[in-house]
Formats: structure tokens, sequence, C-alpha cells
């Protein structure tokens, strides 16, 4: 229970489904903050004490679990280190994968508890191959995609009470059940990254690391102090001195953390029309599907060809824009409901190529 | 709105829990007396007509007399209780402000007396209450705190602190040292410190919050400067306590008012929380003889069979006897974690206490243990169970009945989190 309105009616409901229901709050620093600041609820003290009293009113038994330091092994240390290597990762995702549905679950298994409940805003289904992940009914809160490269044994534990429910009808039922959290902002940003700065928070625990901007072409448009500033895609808070010669934006095509150079150009050299990613949770035939690749985008066709080793090549029908290594791709059914597997990008090799660096 | 106070046995969380058609008879077993102890009838009955009496203590008329009465008679109650005078006593909300009172005000008088007088000599085992207050005389009036240090069983030494003081006792502005531990239920040589106070001319406060019922108290007898009570730990309500402390001490207050408490502490008085104290103390004091027997002969038996059923199990402290708490069994279990222990026997009805402090309520290692040499696991996975005057053999049996199922598991979950660590 994160102090936040979703798994606070998430607990209801597995209450109300005659579960017998123990709220977990996870301690995930080792410094808290007093209060919550901004949109990065559920680390503080006062998150821990709104999840606690939410489960108060449901009259169940509530414990506070102390995950800091694994968290601080297994999500923060590698968001750094993937930033420090040129990858873009995602926080959220690791931290489903490492800590709620594995150290949190596995933790919760061995002291007899049969299954974790969580406020996620996606259905599961029994299927005869195991659970069937699928959208919420909510397009606008969905987050199929942070829990799509979860394994079928980790989600074969998960229950997600929310999936068929609105946003809004989980903020009107807080409110009917008396849930004090009913009108608690969303939580998003990173929560670790406290005033949300986190190309402040990568130069503080990565030091400066000056190197120089480029156009394709090799000229130096501009400086950097850290390439882990940039990532692929982006192209506000470039501050290159001149525009580019055709007069268009110019947006981030490539870091290479090594050489420190950030490479930047047009937009269409963002296309990409394959991808290959690892840790891939689809076992399924080569076939046709679709792919999203960031939490809050559109899926598009794709073609998904599983390889060797947990590898998986992805072909787009059409170039995709901004895709960057370290980010999840989940892929859907044709009907762009069902999750069929996920994995971690780990190579895009620009469409139109010629971008230095690019092919990892 | 939460049940009435606890009784003995009952459903838990009280009659007004809302189940939501799912029924658990379950009986709740109440081993955690050292946190709180259930407020006794007497006191209730006693404190009752004052919560519907008006009147202020500081009143000049009829209805301030007659509470000033009732406040006064607690007073020589309670002192008679302690083996105090009664203008020894000074009423606070409790064992924390009365810890602080101690150590800050005493640190006060004696370093504005003279400014030499910087050091506040703090056993490295007590309360938070103690240690959190020195710690900030510390840092933020120039302090410098000594921790004295104890021994395997949590006990400092006279010679320890004899040590500490030195070559140099005008350097000392107060010391503390508990009379018992609240995690290990150790009790201090506290008529021993204070002769080496007293030889050295430094006030020693004690902290007796939880030995008072429990072994014999005498203020007097003691040498102490100071020493704190507070009364929902021997069957009062919470909210109610006392400094005791010495005519002619000095010490600042720490609030300031209507200076109702011999100018050193501010607020009006609790009328009934006093006689709910006052009442305790007399009951708790008077049937300490025969309730220590009681309860240290219930406390061998819970360990005795605790270790029956957990064989590799371990008693931290001092060996029963007269130099521990008799409601005080404090064990550590190999290879669990103290909160996966609770929340496991919690489960099953039983309520304990991994005894030391949270922080955000994540339980912290246990500074007691740490101080006594254990390793952090054994200081990770430790219970304390705590008797008080409601405990029965019905509540050991309840223990044992569930114990060893529920160290087998917390084990499987510990082994996940030591493959963890590495």
């Amino acid at each position: 229970m994160s102090g936040g309105v979703d798994s606070a009616v998430a607990a209801a409901r597995a209450v109300d489904a005659g579960h017998e229901v123990t709220g977990v709050h996870l301690a995930l620093s080792a410094d808290p903050a007093s209060h919550r600041t901004g949109a990065r609820g559920c680390c503080s003290l006062e998150d821990s004490r709104d999840a606690r009293r939410a489960a108060d009113v449901l009259g169940i038994p509530f414990y506070i679990w102390d995950m800091a330091e694994r968290f601080d092994a297994e999500v923060v240390a590698s968001f750094v280190a993937d930033y420090a290597a040129g990858r873009t990762p995602n926080p959220c995702v690791r931290c489903n994968e490492r800590i709620k549905f594995a150290a949190l679950l596995d933790r919760a298994l061995a002291l007899g508890f049969d299954a974790v409940v969580t406020g996620h805003h996606a259905r599961l289904a029994d299927g005869p191959a195991g659970p069937r992940l699928f959208r919420s009914v909510d397009p606008g809160k969905d987050q199929s995609y942070v829990l799509g490269t979860l394994h079928p044994r980790q989600l074969a534990r998960a229950q997600f009470p929310l999936g068929d429910s609105t946003k809004q009808q989980v903020r009107a039922e807080a409110t009917s059940r008396g849930l004090a959290v009913a009108d608690k902002p969303d939580s998003h940003d990173i929560c670790f990254i406290a005033d949300g700065d986190t190309a402040g928070y990568l130069r503080r625990r990565l030091g400066a690391q000056p190197g120089p901007i480029v156009d394709r072409d090799g000229t130096v448009v501009g400086d950097h102090d850290g390439a882990f500033a940039y990532t692929v895609g982006q192209r506000r808070g470039l501050r290159l001195g001149r525009p580019a010669a055709d007069g268009q934006p110019r947006y981030v095509l490539n870091v290479d953390p090594v050489s420190r150079v950030v490479a930047v150009g047009p937009a269409e050299a963002l296309d990409v029309a394959r991808i290959e990613a690892a840790d891939s949770t689809y076992t399924g035939p080569r076939r046709a599907c679709r792919a999203q690749l960031r939490a809050h985008g559109a899926s598009v066709p794709a073609r998904v060809t599983p390889g060797a080793g947990g590898m998986v090549a992805v072909e787009f029908s059409r170039p995709v824009r901004g895709v960057a290594a370290g980010q999840a791709v989940v892929f859907y059914d044709e009907a762009d409901e069902q999750v069929l597997g996920g994995a971690t990008i780990s190579r895009v090799p620009s469409a139109v190529g010629s971008v230095a660096g690019a092919d990892l | 709105m939460a049940g009435p106070p606890l009784l003995g046995r009952q459903p838990p969380g009280g009659p007004d829990r809302r189940h939501r058609g799912r029924l658990l008879l379950k009986l709740v077993t109440y081993l955690d007396h050292a946190a709180t102890t259930p407020v006794r009838s007497e006191a209730i009955e006693a404190m009752l007509p004052w919560l519907a009496t008006v009147g202020n203590a500081s009143s000049l008329h009829a209805s301030g007399r007659r509470v000033r009465r009732a406040v006064e008679e607690s007073r020589e109650s309670l002192a008679g209780a302690l083996g105090a005078q009664p203008s020894d006593v000074v009423f606070t909300g409790g064992g924390t402000e009365s810890d602080n009172l101690a150590l800050k005000g005493l640190y006060w008088a004696r370093h504005g007396a003279d400014p030499k007088r910087r050091r506040v000599l703090v056993s490295a085992v007590e309360h938070h209450a103690v240690l959190d207050a020195a710690e900030w005389l510390a840092l933020c009036q120039g302090a410098e705190v000594v921790h004295l240090p104890v021994d395997g069983a949590g006990r400092v030494e006279p010679a320890t602190f004899r040590a500490a003081v030195g070559a140099e006792p005008d350097t000392v502005a107060v010391a503390s040292v508990m009379w018992a531990n609240n995690e290990v239920g150790t009790v201090q040589p506290v008529a021993e410190l204070a002769a080496v106070a007293a030889e050295c001319g430094i006030p020693l406060h004690t902290d007796a919050v939880q030995a008072v019922g429990q072994v014999p108290i005498s203020f007097a007898a003691s040498g102490v400067a100071a020493m704190t009570v507070t009364g929902h730990k021997f069957g009062g309500a919470p909210g109610a306590g006392a400094l005791v402390l010495r005519r002619g001490v000095e010490c600042a207050p720490l609030t300031h008012g209507g200076g109702q408490e011999r100018d050193v502490r501010s607020g009006t008085l609790d009328t009934p929380g006093i006689v709910g104290l006052a009442t305790a103390a007399q009951i708790a004091v008077a049937e300490q003889p025969a309730r220590s027997h009681q309860l240290a002969e219930l406390r061998d038996d819970l360990v005795r069979r605790v270790l029956a059923e957990v064989p590799d199990a371990v008693l931290n402290g001092e060996t029963p006897g007269p130099r521990r708490l008799p409601g005080n069994a404090h064990l550590s279990f190999r290879g669990c974690e103290g909160d996966a222990l609770l929340m496991l026997l919690d489960a099953r009805g039983v309520e304990c206490s991994t005894g030391s402090a949270c922080l955000a309520g994540v339980a912290r290692p246990s500074h007691v243990l740490l101080a006594m040499g254990a390793g952090l696991d054994r200081a990770r996975g430790s219970l304390r169970f705590s008797l008080g005057h409601t405990s029965t053999a019905a509540d050991v049996d309840a223990l044992i009945a569930a114990i060893a199922p529920v160290v087998e598991r917390a084990r499987r979950a510990g082994v996940l989190a030591g493959a963890r660590r590495g």
C-alpha cells in the first residue's frame, strides 16, 4: 500500500472478495522525507501514514517492510548505471520486476501469504497456459506496460483488482468507502528523485563529464557536462548555439557515454524500423502483433521473432521514433488488449543509418 | 472509533471492529506490558469522578481547592509509594517529558552555574527519550555526550561510571542510567552508581519507567537526584507521569508558563490522570513482592518452554534473578527477522514487540543488543515478551502453541533475506 488511492481501493476489494488481507507498505528510502512534495507520492513518511490510515479504515493488519537496501541495489544503482552506459532505464518496470513481484513476493510467499495484490490498472485472467495479462478498461490509466516484462510465474501470484474500473470509478469508490486518500493526486515521475531533476540527480551521482554535441556530419554544435543528461528523442534543453542549416529542430539521436559524444539531428533520423531486445518473456512463435515502446504511448504494428538466450527481434511495419535502449518493449495481441510478453530494448539501429555509434 | 482499552483476552481490535461479514473469533494474548499495561480498574474508578468535576488546581475558589486537594493527596500517595517526599514530586505528561526535563533541565542549571560542566554521561542502553535528549544537547547546546559501555548482560558497572567521570568530575553536568532496561530487563546497580555520583558531586538521573511495580523502588534510599516514572506502565492512564526531583537540586524548566509544578513544569495539572497515576502506583507497589514472584515464575516457564520448542533460541540479558525484571523475556531467534516473527505471531493473536525503536515504522537493529556486543543478526532477530498484572499461564500457553511454526516460517523468509545480503 503506497499511501495512494489505487492500492487502498485494491486492498478494500481484496477484503470484500473474502481474502485475509494484510497491508504492506514498502520503505524504499533509508532516509525518507517527512512530507510529500509535488507528484512523487509513495516514499515519504506522510505516504506511509496515509497507507496505515487506509488499512485501519479497512480493519486489516498493516506493516512496513524495509526494502530500502534491496531497492537501492536493484533499482537505483541500475538506474544510474544504465544512464552512465547511455541507456534510458524505466525504474518503475525494474521495481515491478525486482522488488514488488520479486523481493516482496518472495518474502510474502515465505511468510505464508498466497498472493500479492496491487493497485495497478491492468487485468489478469487465467488461461490454459497460465495467467493472461490485459490492458485496463481505462486507456488513460492503463499500466499493463510497466507489468509487461513480468514472468508468468510472477503473474501467477499477482492480483490486480482495479483493472475493470476507470480511475474515476476508483476515486468515487474510495470516497464512498471513507478512504481519505480519495482525492490524493496521482503520482508520476521517479519516486527516488525528490525534486524531479533527473539530470541534476545523475550529475550528483556520476559527477560532471563534459563532452561535445555533434551534428550528423560530425560538426560540433554545442557542449554538455554529462552525456547521461540526454536521452534519445529529446529535443528540449540542448542549448545549441545556432540553428541547423535546414532550420528544422534537432533531436538527440544517440548518446555515447564512452566518447561522451551526444549526436543530434532532424526528427526523421530518429526513425527506427527494427530493434533487438533482451530478457524477453515472449515465448510464442514468430508472429504479427503490436508493440508498445514507452509507458504513455500508443502501440504500433510489429512482427516479433524470438531468438536465442531470451533475445527477440522486433520489426515495425512503419518506422517508429524516439526509441531508446534500456526502455521496455511490451507486445500486445492484434486487438491491442492482451499482453503477450515484454523485453528490454538492447539495440536500436537507425532506419536512415549513418549515425556514428548508434549501432551499439 | 476504537474499542475500549484491552483488558485481558478479548477479540482483536475491540468489539467495534468492522469485520464485514467475516468473524474472527481469535483471542488476543497480550505479551507487551512493557509497552503499556492495562489500566487498573481501581484507577479507572478513582479517575472517573474527576473527569466530571470542574476545577483548575491553581484556582483559588472552592472548585479549585477541591481539585487541588485531590492533586496533593495524589502527590503524597505517589511519594509514599516511591519512597520520596511529596515535595520531590513534579507531575509531568509522562516518561518522555520527565526524561527530557531531567537531562536538559539539569544540564542547563548545572552548565549555567559553571560553564566548565559540559559533559553528559549516559549509558549506552538508555531509552531514546534519554539518548536523543543527550544527543540534542550535544548538537544544539555544546554538550559533550559520553556513552557508558555495558557488559554482555547490559549492565553498567560502577567502576565503568567512575572511570568515565575520571579525574574531571567538575566537567560533568549530569549523568543518567536507567533503573531497569526496557528491552532486555536488566536492573542496574542504581544505588551504587548514585554513591559514585554523590562522591563526585554529580546529579544522577534514573529512568525508572519499567521498574515500578516490578522491583522494589525507593527514591530516597537509592540516592539519585532525579527519577522518571510514568503511570501507564503500571496501570495508570497514559499521559500522566512524574519526575521525582530531590529538593534542592536545581533544574531549569523545559516549558514556561504558570509555573504550577515548583516553577520547573508549567501547564494546568491533569487531575484525573494524576489521581489514576497515584492510585495505580499505590496498588502496584503494594502488590509488588507477590506480583514479582508470580511474574518471575510465569516468565521462567515461558523461557523454558520457548527454548524447548526452539532449542537454538537465545535468552538475551541477565540470568533470571534479582538483576532482571521479573516480567521480561527477550529472546533471539537465529536466522529470523524480528518484524517477520512479530507479524506472524500477531496473525495468530499473540502480541509482543521487537523491543527496539522503530524508525518510520521500520524496526532497526536494537542499540541495546548491539551495545551488549550482540551481532547484527542476533539484534535483528529478537523479540521481547513482557508480562504484567493481567498475565496468566494461558498467555504463556498461547505463545508456546504458536512459537515453533512461526519461527520455522520466519526462518524460511529469513533465508531469503540472508541470501540477499549475501
